[in-house]
């Protein structure tokens, strides 16, 4: 039977100083799995910043082992203390895991899905890996349709957009006023622009802010974040530029300490002002969340995962199925062949009616053994089935 | 034999409203049975007004009573349309104990059972009444965003942290929903009140306190048109302006029909 090996290390075992050492490009990645593939074997490779992880489908599980935490070593030595092993059942969940985003710094985090993306296609795959992956692929989506776990930002920057969304809507087109350029606010501003938004003017000098109040009657978000010692926006400016914007809400995002946006803006009709400790707090609710989502999608994962052990383990019972039937299927039409002399005065309809029946009765005759067959695999009883049943039919001698 | 189909409407009707206050609490579940008890109930009620029109012959719903049953009738059918949608379900907060609150009142005023012959042609019923009560219909929904709109911008501006935990339109789509029902529902109430006052004239009949009161729902509905369309008017002014109007529908709806059905 073909075994599934894993050997990696993630930030929940090493230090990103040994992590950094064995992460790979997707060439190198793409190159080691080729390696590990050799001598007929399957192999991928998972490498992002937070893991580094080596799936090998192989007859010899120990042998595979063995190369890949030689092949992880040989990037880094230090790394073999830090590396977990796991077979079979416990790898598939874990590949599950990964792809829900369950084993990830923050829960739920989307980028994951589309690493073990690549991986996937980069990788030496046949036909277990394949549909290992698939399935994972499969698993991390289920979990992101059917719960809420990834639904919510998890950064101040996120926090940010998703306000801004809650006032808006789409935020396709919307113009952004950033007032100052740290690089918190280039990270909210991206995410922004992530979302279709445009940046209309970086306000970094002091003359450009003097002159804000004049670009308050068109943009719809502005992103505080300068080093300024005092407010750089008092609300009297605001309902000054408010005058020209008839009606339009504005949302105000203030991420510098000391504040840079007066407070008193907040209460303007239309405007809509968040400092950092709201958008912290935003991420602190999320993460909760995701937290309390993570356990309903932790029994999706789970379920896939089943799904996989009792694919995995009907391999076991495969060939044995497939002699079988083939035996069957042999006899079947020996018989038929000697039976030629009296089947030779049936019509053309008649012959295909008897053809028919005869595959019928080989079907359910056969149907039986097999969905047993399958149960016992699942139950760890399949080889000794596979067995028996090679035995009672006589399957290698015929093989013989 | 009709009147059968009132009990699982309304009672279809009731599990959606309960539903909705379990969506509040948790959502998911118990959100998508509440969408599913509005539709079911919309269908059984649609029966039962087939079943009214059917039985006797013509328009059915001229009396106070019976005009309650259709109102409550349009109104779920104008939030079905945004209603079974996620983040609109905390409307049927509003829209669902309303109806359910509303059809008691049609029941215990008769308007669920067969109806006494109108003097009226079914014709001036149909565009009278049917007219006025589908702006009427539509007028409650956009109050119902309003409120939503309300609710939703005070939790915006005072507790942002909590925010993400409920699926909620965008202030800016609920302010354009209310703007888009009110635009459709102003021509309705026009065409409606026009065809009444023909017929007021052509027999020679006097006001009275409910036309009054239209006639002012229209003036506030057709204000608030014109302000949001001409004054630059949205957001949190024109969602208070669109309640205060739903408070004369309620006025002219419950409080004041007794003497125009008579």
């Amino acid at each position: 039977m073909i075994r599934l090996v894993l050997v990696g290390t993630s930030h929940h075992h090493a230090p990103i100083e040994l992590r950094e050492q064995v992460a790979l490009d997707r060439d190198a990645a793409k190159a080691l799995a080729a390696r590990l593939a050799e001598g007929g074997r399957e192999a991928a490779c998972l490498s992002t910043c937070n893991r580094t992880e080596l799936y090998v489908a192989a007859d010899d599980a120990e042998q595979a082992e063995r190369d890949a935490v030689a092949a992880l070593a040989s990037l880094e030595p230090d790394v073999e203390p830090a590396l977990y092993r796991l077979h079979d059942r416990a790898a598939a969940l874990h590949l599950f895991r990964v792809a829900a985003g369950l084993d990830s710094l923050v829960p739920g985090e989307g980028e994951i899905l589309g690493q073990v993306r690549v991986a996937h296609e980069l990788g030496a795959i046949g036909p277990v890996l394949d549909r290992v992956f698939r399935q994972a692929l499969h698993a991390g989506r289920k979990v992101r349709a059917e719960t809420a776990i990834g639904q919510s930002p998890a950064s101040v920057s996120a926090a940010a957009a998703a306000l801004a969304e809650q006032v808006f809507g789409s935020l396709a087109g919307r113009s952004i006023l950033l007032l100052g350029a740290g690089k918190v606010s280039e990270q909210a501003a991206r995410n922004l622009r992530s979302r279709g938004a445009e940046i209309s003017l970086v306000a970094n000098s002091k003359t450009e802010r003097e002159r804000i109040h004049e670009r308050l009657a068109t943009v719809d978000v502005v992103i505080a974040s300068t080093n300024a010692p005092g407010l750089v926006l008092e609300a009297a400016t605001v309902v000054e530029g408010l005058r020209g914007r008839k009606g339009r809400r504005l949302v105000l995002v203030d991420l510098a300490v000391p504040r840079d946006l007066d407070p008193a803006i907040g209460e303007l009709d239309g405007c809509y002002l968040y400092d950092i400790d709201d958008l912290e707090q935003i991420v602190v609710e999320t993460l909760s969340l995701r937290r309390r989502e993570a356990e309903r999608a932790e029994a999706i994962v789970a379920a896939e995962a089943e799904k996989f052990h009792e694919w995995h383990a009907s391999l076991d019972v495969v060939p044995a199925i497939a002699s079988l039937r083939a035996r069957a299927e042999e006899i079947r039409e020996a018989e038929l062949q000697k039976a030629e002399a009296l089947l030779g005065r049936l019509d053309e309809s008649q012959r295909r009616a008897v053809d028919a029946v005869t595959a019928q009765i080989v079907n359910k005759l056969l149907h039986l053994p097999t969905v047993r067959m399958k149960q016992a695999a699942v139950a760890a009883d399949g080889v000794l089935y596979a067995e028996t049943v090679r035995h009672l039919f006589g399957l290698d001698e015929d093989e013989r | 034999m009709a009147e059968l189909l009132f009990w699982p409407a309304l009672l279809l009707y009731g599990e959606a409203a309960v539903g909705y206050f379990g969506e509040v609490r948790r959502p998911g579940r118990a959100g998508r049975a509440a969408t599913w008890g509005v539709r079911l109930g919309w269908l059984a009620q649609t029966a039962l007004l087939a079943a009214q029109a059917a039985r006797d012959d013509g328009f059915p719903w001229g009396t106070w009573a019976s005009s309650l049953s259709l109102f409550v009738w349009l109104v779920v059918s104008a939030y079905l349309i945004w209603g079974c949608r996620r983040p609109y379900r905390l409307l049927g907060l509003v829209v669902m104990p309303l109806a359910v609150a509303l059809l008691v009142i049609a029941r215990a005023g008769g308007g669920t059972g067969s109806a006494s012959a109108s003097h009226y042609s079914n014709l001036f019923l149909v565009v009278h009444v049917g007219l006025v009560l589908a702006a009427f219909a539509g007028f409650t929904l956009a109050a119902a965003l309003s409120g939503l709109y309300v609710w939703q911008e005070r939790r915006l501006k005072t507790s942002p942290a909590t925010i993400l935990r409920r699926q909620v339109p965008a202030l800016a789509t609920l302010d354009e929903l209310a703007l888009r029902t009110v635009a459709w529902s102003v021509p309705l109430l026009t065409l409606g009140v026009a065809v009444g006052l023909v017929r007021l004239v052509a027999r020679g009949d006097r006001l009275d306190a409910l036309i009054a009161a239209t006639a002012v729902t229209w003036l506030v509905w057709c204000a608030y048109l014109g302000l949001r369309l001409l004054g630059g008017w949205a957001g949190r002014r024109a969602a208070y302006l669109a309640l205060a109007g739903f408070v004369l529908v309620v006025v002219v709806r419950l409080a004041l029909p007794a003497t125009h059905f008579a």
